[in-house]
């Protein structure tokens, strides 16, 4: 049934053509980028447009170089990652909880519901000064901003998966005798690896916008840092040196999370 | 013959906010030790809340059941139920989904395990114990799921339209192998269907029940011993029997 790594002609021609396909978009995908780096590094070299605004590719990477030789990049990068990386997990870890809490007391889920609905419908940033005042202007205040930006929707996204829970399955448990504990830890968690996932990126996501932001408002190290100050003695190279570095850490992380998947999620649900 | 089975004037009403409904009215029907009865009735009528019922998954609001001359409760190990669907864990494999009872149960030891391995084996599974529950048809997941329900070694199986998922020959065939798991196994069955030759197929009993809220109708005992599904839809009676139910589920 497994063992059929015969295939036909056809088929071999078709898997070909498939995998010529799949080369043909990454050659696509990487031609683009080149040409817009290259068109950009041109206009710029040749002041088409102002190299002081745009700065320009080749500039942008000596600037990273730079960067790592004389100001401490890895330090700002550090700095930045732990809040971030702090902030992803005590909203994971927060907003599991609190789901969890939620699905298992259906009181405590309707007293909670309108709290987590006017919550996530605030715009987080505006308790930015409060933050600030409460926990002072250090590390503290942009992980404490990373988690409110990002544990609400932990608990949003992981609440609905957990109530989604195929009430058949929930039956079936129950007619061998099951209690809520026994559901919860056979069904309704492993039933939602894929909520949990989904739940994983939603929130790193958030965690980078939380810390950024915090940085923007108060800081003294970090990439968001690096961006602010770069802009207000208007070094364009480094703010644009600090984006690319923050873009290269962002989707590194995503790549883990992907990474993650794949050997988390091994079978295969079907609709039944 | 000993009473495995006893539905004593039960009645059950749904409250929600918007209406009350009464799903079952004043139901009264005995079940002895080593029968299999079916439960007929038009769709809509009460047949799944007359097994959670039985099966505990819902206090009767009035009236008892007794299993073996004890109330029934929810998760006894008298009980086995089988879903429509397999409902077969998709993160689990074969072997794993056929532990789960076991493990709510707390009972997973190895002669338990050993068991329901062996029920595997014996019904042409071993070689997906491995396996996980996407690769296999459609009629084996539903068997599966029957070996999962008899690994804990209930008495009374209930089983709520189980083929109803299954293609029409997938249907016949899964429905003779099943049938010969649990005579096999010498379980005690309730099947509730509304496919009328299912219900002639494998019964020694046919309960009919009337259109909501349900009671019983008429009872008809058939004569087919022990013979396999698929043999009785050979026979002659099969017809006569088949317009005999279908008069009296349509006639009010
Ligand atoms: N949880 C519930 N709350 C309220 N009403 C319910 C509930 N479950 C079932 N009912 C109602 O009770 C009646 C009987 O339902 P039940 O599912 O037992 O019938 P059934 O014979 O199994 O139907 P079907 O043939 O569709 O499987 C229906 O009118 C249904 O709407
Ligand atoms: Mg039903």
């Amino acid at each position: 049934m497994i063992n059929e790594k015969k295939y036909s002609l056809d088929h071999i021609r078709f898997l070909r053509k498939e995998r010529n396909e799949t080369i043909f978009v990454y050659v696509l995908r990487f031609s683009l980028l080149a040409l817009l780096l290259l068109v950009w590094e041109i206009l710029a070299v040749n002041n088409v447009i102002d190299p002081f605004i745009t700065s320009y590719p080749s500039k942008i990477f000596t600037t990273v170089i730079e960067l790592f030789k004389h100001n401490d990049l890895l330090m700002h990068i550090g700095v930045t990652l732990y809040e971030t990386f702090l902030g992803f997990i005590i909203s994971v870890v927060a907003g599991f909880i609190i789901a969890l809490i939620m699905w298992l007391s259906v009181r405590c889920r309707r007293v909670l519901e309108p709290y987590v609905v006017v919550l996530n419908s605030l715009p987080k940033i505006a308790l930015g000064p409060i933050i600030i005042v409460w926990f002072g202007s250090g590390n503290k205040a942009i992980i404490a901003m990373a988690v409110l930006i990002s544990v609400i929707v932990c608990i949003m996204t992981m609440l609905g998966g957990f109530l989604s829970t195929d009430k058949d399955k929930i039956l079936l448990l129950k007619s061998f005798g099951a209690n809520k504990w026994q559901i919860m830890t056979k069904l309704v968690i492993p039933s939602n690896l894929p909520t949990f996932v989904n739940m994983l990126k939603i929130a790193l996501g958030m965690a980078w916008i939380g810390s950024i932001m915090g940085e923007y408002l108060v800081s003294k190290a970090g990439l968001g840092y690096l961006i602010v100050y770069g802009s207000q003695v208007f070094k364009l190279d480094l703010v644009m040196a600090s984006t690319v570095v923050l873009l290269v850490l962002s989707a590194l992380m995503y790549a883990f999370i992907t990474l993650f998947e794949k050997l988390a999620i091994t079978y295969k649900t079907d609709s039944n | 013959m000993n009473k495995l089975l006893e539905i004593k004037s039960v009645s059950h009403v749904y409250h929600t906010k918007e209406n009350e409904t009464i799903a079952v009215d004043d139901l009264s029907f005995d079940v002895f030790k080593g029968e299999f009865i079916s439960v007929i009735g038009p769709s809509g009528c009460g047949k799944t809340t007359v097994l959670s019922l039985i099966a505990g998954l819902l206090p009767p609001s009035r009236g008892e059941i007794l299993i073996s001359n004890t109330p029934v409760k929810a998760g006894s190990d008298k009980l086995g139920y089988m879903l429509q669907k397999d409902q077969l864990f998709p993160w689990r494999t074969i072997e794993k989904n056929v532990f789960i009872p076991l493990e709510i149960k707390k009972k997973l030891t190895d002669d338990a395990k050993n068991y329901g391995l062996n029920l595997l084996d014996k019904y042409g599974l071993t070689s997906f114990r491995k396996s996980y529950p996407y690769e296999l048809s459609g009629g084996m997941r539903q068997r599966v799921a029957l070996i999962r329900t008899l690994v804990a070694k209930p008495e009374l199986l209930l089983l709520d339209e189980p083929f109803s998922a299954l293609d029409y020959q997938t249907r016949l065939s899964v429905c003779d192998d099943v049938y010969k798991i649990i005579t096999e196994q010498n379980v005690t069955a309730v099947l509730v269907t509304h496919d009328i030759s299912e219900a002639i197929s494998v019964s020694d009993r046919i309960i009919v029940l009337s259109k909501r809220p349900s009671k019983v109708k008429h009872i008809f005992e058939l004569d087919y011993g022990k013979t396999t599904p698929l043999k009785r839809r050979e026979t002659s009676n099969f017809s006569k029997w088949f317009e005999l139910l279908y008069k009296e589920i349509t006639n009010d």
